[in-house]
């Protein structure tokens, strides 16, 4: 895999609250020979607020990425955030049709592209990079660590716009991390809801849903939990002691990026991969489990 | 030529919306047309009397009659000109009922395209001739395929009326998934006890063969006289000997081999008789499990074997046999839910199917008839049912009912209560679909009397939880979410043809709806008779249906074949394709084409190469026809002048 260039759209919370996510994803693809072009000049995709509003709005804030990918003569674009990812999918199949495609470029001033695809850093993982690369570049496998993989609503879903993995029970990330050596439980609540954005509005209704998905995990004897998507790792992992608070429980549970993990695995250091970003501290953890 | 119209204004279905009377008069004046008028209904007897009168005062010697589809009167037509002296394919039917008052509904119009209609059907007939047809013997035996309780009741009733009967079973029992039942709705009388009987009475019957372990390889022939090969599995056991002892069974050391009868929650002797009642009680080696025929050592069969009669050589065995009619009743399979990944994708051991749960409720089943789960063999408390798995839902391309599911669950509710008196079972269900005679009562007293909690909505996953399952799901009569912890879940999951039902189709050059399922001849007046003549339809193979039903459409079959063999001969259907041996150059290209295989590379009696069609094995399809760039090959009554005469007489040429 030497010397693949590809567009890489960090995102905002790879520029703030998830930077450990962004760093150890472009750590472990520069490790497997990719380089991550970060697309020049990116703008907001548009996040949640932007569809709640204005659909046309929202996808021409995707689409100018999309038109900015195009400008680097890209094609494919991936990005480590499903919500991103979301949007960038969604403006890409909008723009599809001929009345919206028109509207969208009316807002831009560069014209949408609809030639240009989207897909998660997960799915380039699994599907360009291959799962016999990755096994080879393991050089340090934790087969005492146990983790179990949580997935979210995004990752795989809605299933016709993001045509990867299985919506009801996805092994993408099991796959991936099996390879790395490490032992992973099959996790009954992968794809349930962790409460997303409602930890600000309603935070006891997200910190019962993410209080579910932590009693799943330490039930099943779980070391850790590991994640695709920053709103889930911050609902699981910064807000933790909330959770703890209004169920009664008393989780020190680690909450990785599945690229940490990966990295580890490679025997790249702990900074590269930001672990000290992490709210719960996976040391004592990861010691349990081998890891310098 | 004479011609004769009669328009027809089948009550008011026509003349609702077409002018009959008008259109009566325009038809006068088609060329030969020497007598038109209109009849309230021309099917009648006194409107059939009219058209015999019209001949003889008339002297016609053509007659069209415009009214419904040709499907629905066409022979009796035939047989009323036949009645009056006339070739009966000098006659012509102008359909302006489906074709015209039914689809359009401006008078005028519609008017004009009856009058348009009769003016082709009196120019095709002004092209045609007359056609005989030819008698041929029939071969009185029956061959039923599929060896369920719809083709065992077929069998049975041919038999009992005297006719020879081969039934082909592709497995080494008959009996089908009936034999697998434990209870059956809505009387909750034993599955074997009822049809224990009809399976010995099959063995025992001097009129019935039964080639057990066997499938269909080709059929060729028509009507009356098919020849069908048909190919005996090895069962590397000379069936011919074996005495059904068991004593091999009791032997074999292979005792890891899967069990197809119990639904693969048990496990069987690589040689093995697949249940007490089978018939024929003959044991049977699954070679991909069998230490002999895998790694070539063991024979420990063949050394107790009483009457020496394992042979570790036996191959598969073609056998050609003439029969005249054909009764298919392949039955079903369960759809594979593994697709169902919310459901476990078939991982979790406790959720299980319903076909499984009947074999774990069954008292010659692996648990003896006591209701052990899987994973621990432990008794289960909690049991939730899911109807419609594949069934009911689009986005597994399965938009079909599978019509039973509402009422076997109600039924294993039922016996659930009975074995397992402490236990409470929760349903989860779309709607309860239960028309049968004493089928909604029964339904009604699951929940009534035995206390089975019915859940209106859909389950959403299904997850292991220590040693329990958490079903979640809907329930949309109270409009909440609801969790139950389960010891053990069933799936009522839907149904699918039998597997390889596509390939028996082609062999038997019958139709499948778009779910695969068979296609009747029609949907209400040909429900057992398929678009092949000779070849009928009994149980779940056509579609989904309780076993009362497949019984009824086994009888049913069984007496359309009755009907066809109470001729001696029969009339073959003039209709066919015929080769004008001065045109043709023997390229063959009809050879090629006919998917029936009915025309042959023949010469003449110079020895010119000459294309020859077998009337009797063509269906009339008319492709070679098109394919002959001589037009050389004519499809009788649809011939190339008729049917542009036809076209001509809507798309008159241009008078310049
Ligand atoms: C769990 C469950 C419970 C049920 N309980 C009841 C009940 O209580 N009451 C009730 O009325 N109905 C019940 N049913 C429905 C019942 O099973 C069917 O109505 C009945 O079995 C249909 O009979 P059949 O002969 O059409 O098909 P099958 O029973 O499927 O028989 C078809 C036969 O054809 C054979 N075959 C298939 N393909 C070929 C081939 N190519 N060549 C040769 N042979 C072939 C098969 O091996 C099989 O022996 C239940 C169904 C299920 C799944
Ligand atoms: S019979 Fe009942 S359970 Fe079966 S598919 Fe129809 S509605 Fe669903
Ligand atoms: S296609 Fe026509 S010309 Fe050729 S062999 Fe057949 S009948 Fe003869």
């Amino acid at each position: 895999m030497n010397n693949t260039v590809i567009a890489y759209y960090p995102g905002c919370s790879g520029k703030g609250s998830s930077a450990e996510y962004d760093l150890s994803t472009r750590t472990v693809l520069r490790h497997l020979g990719v380089d991550a072009l970060e697309v020049e000049n990116w703008s907001c995709c548009g996040s949640s607020p932007a569809h709640a509003v204005d659909h046309v709005l929202s996808a021409a804030l995707s689409g100018r990425n999309l038109a900015r990918v195009r400008s680097m003569g890209h094609d494919l674009v991936t990005t480590p955030c499903p919500s991103c990812l979301s949007n960038l999918k969604n403006a890409a199949h909008a723009v599809r049709d001929d009345d919206v495609r028109a509207k969208v470029n009316s807002l831009l001033d560069e014209e949408c592209p609809t030639d240009v695809e989207a897909i998660s850093t997960l799915q380039f993982f699994l599907e360009q990079v291959g799962l016999d690369t990755i096994q080879e570049a393991v050089v340090n496998p934790m087969p005492t660590l146990r983790v179990v993989c949580y997935y979210g609503c995004l990752t795989t879903r809605p299933p016709k716009l993001m045509c990867f993995d299985d919506p009801e029970n996805p092994m993408s990330m099991d796959n991936i991390l099996e390879c790395c050596g490490i032992e992973v439980i099959p996790f009954p609540l992968k794809v349930d809801c962790c409460g997303a954005a409602f930890g600000m509005p309603r935070n006891d209704i997200s910190s019962r849903l993410s209080g579910n998905i932590l009693n799943m995990a330490s039930e099943l004897e779980a070391d850790a939990v590991v994640v695709a998507c920053p709103l889930c790792q911050m609902n699981l992992d910064l807000r933790q002691n909330q959770v703890n608070k209004a169920c009664g429980t008393h989780h020190q549970m680690p909450i990785f990026y599945f690229t940490q993990l990966m990295g580890l695995s490679m025997g790249l250091s702990k900074k590269n991969l930001g672990l000290s970003k992490l709210a719960v501290n996976p040391e004592p953890c990861l010691a349990r489990a081998g890891v310098r | 030529m004479h011609i004769g119209v009669f328009v027809c204004h089948c009550g008011s279905n026509i003349s609702g919306t077409v002018d009959c009377p008008q259109t009566a008069k325009a038809a006068g004046e088609f060329p030969d047309v020497v007598y038109s008028t209109d009849e309230m209904y021309t099917c009648s007897e006194p409107g059939q009397e009219s058209i015999i009168r019209a001949i003889k005062e008339h002297n016609l010697d053509g007659v069209v009659v415009a009214s419904c589809s040709p499907r629905m009167h066409e022979a009796t037509f035939r047989r009323t000109v036949e009645r009056a002296g006339l070739n009966p394919y000098m006659f012509e039917m102008a359909n302006i009922r489906e074709h015209v008052s039914w689809v359009g509904r401006d008078k005028a119009l519609n008017t004009r395209k009856a009058i348009d209609l009769i003016g082709m059907a009196v120019a095709k007939l002004r092209n045609g001739t007359p056609l005989f047809s030819e008698r041929f013997n029939v071969t009185r035996k029956l061959m039923v395929i599929g060896g369920g309780v719809a083709g065992i009741q077929a069998a049975l009733d041919a038999a009992d009326s005297g006719i020879e009967v081969v039934l082909v079973e592709r497995e080494t029992t008959i009996g089908g998934k009936m034999a697998k039942l434990d209870k059956t709705f809505p009387t909750i009388d034993c599955s074997s006890c009822v049809l224990g009987p009809k399976m010995v009475e099959v063995a025992q019957h001097p009129k019935i063969t039964l080639y057990a372990a066997s499938e269909v390889d080709n059929v060729s022939g028509y009507v009356g006289n098919f020849t069908v090969q048909v190919r005996k599995r090895a069962v590397y056991v000379d069936w011919d000997a074996c005495t059904g002892c068991g004593l091999c069974t009791e032997k074999c050391p292979s005792r890891k081999t899967p069990d197809p009868f119990n639904e693969l929650i048990a496990t069987t002797t690589a040689i093995n008789i697949p249940f007490p009642q089978a018939i024929p009680k003959k044991a049977t080696i699954n070679p991909d499990y069998c230490l002999q025929l895998t790694k070539g050592k063991c024979g420990v069969c063949a050394k107790v074997c009483p009457v020496g009669c394992i042979d570790f050589e036996q191959q598969d065995k073609i056998e050609e046999v003439q029969v005249g009619a054909i009764v298919v009743a392949t039955g079903y399979d369960l759809f594979d839910y593994s697709v169902y990944k919310q459901y476990g994708a078939g991982k979790l051991p406790d959720v299980i199917t319903s076909l499984q749960y009947e074999r774990l409720l069954n008292a010659s089943g692996p648990t003896g008839g006591h209701v052990l789960r899987p994973s621990d063999g432990a008794e289960p408390k909690h049991v939730v049912f899911i109807q419609c798995v594949g069934s009911r839902d689009k986005s597994k391309g399965r938009a079909y009912c599978s019509s039973f599911c509402c009422m076997y669950t109600a039924k294993q509710a039922i016996l659930t209560k009975s074995h397992l008196p402490d236990s409470q079972s929760y349903v989860f269900y779309m709607d309860i679909r239960s028309p049968g005679k004493g089928y909604d009562e029964f339904t009604r007293r699951t929940q009534e009397l035995y206390g089975a909690q019915y859940i209106r909505g859909r389950v959403s996953s299904i997850h292991q939880h220590g040693s329990s399952l958490v079903v979640r799901g809907a329930d949309t009569l109270a409009g909440m979410q609801v969790e139950i912890k389960a010891d053990l879940v069933v799936l009522a999951v839907g149904i699918e043809p039998s597997r390889n039902s596509q390939k028996l189709a082609a062999t038997l050059h019958i139709s499948a709806d778009t779910d695969g399922f068979f296609m009747e001849g029609h949907p209400k007046l040909k429900p057992v008779e398929t678009n092949t003549a000779g070849v009928f339809l009994a149980g779940c193979c056509q579609g989904p249906r309780d076993i009362p039903t497949s019984v009824s459409m086994g009888s049913a079959a069984a007496a359309k074949a009755m009907v066809l063999f109470s001729n001696e001969q029969l009339e073959s259907d003039p209709q066919v394709a015929t080769v004008n041996a001065t045109r043709c150059v023997g390229c063959y290209k009809c050879v090629k084409t006919c998917p029936f295989g009915a025309i042959l590379e023949s010469e003449d009696r110079w020895k010119n190469p000459k294309a020859e069609v077998l009337p009797t094995i063509c269906k009339g399809c008319g492709i070679c026809s098109v394919t002959c760039p001589h037009g050389a090959i004519q499809l009788n009554h649809f011939t190339d002048n008729q049917l542009l005469a036809e076209v001509n007489a809507i798309c008159p040429l241009p008078t310049i």
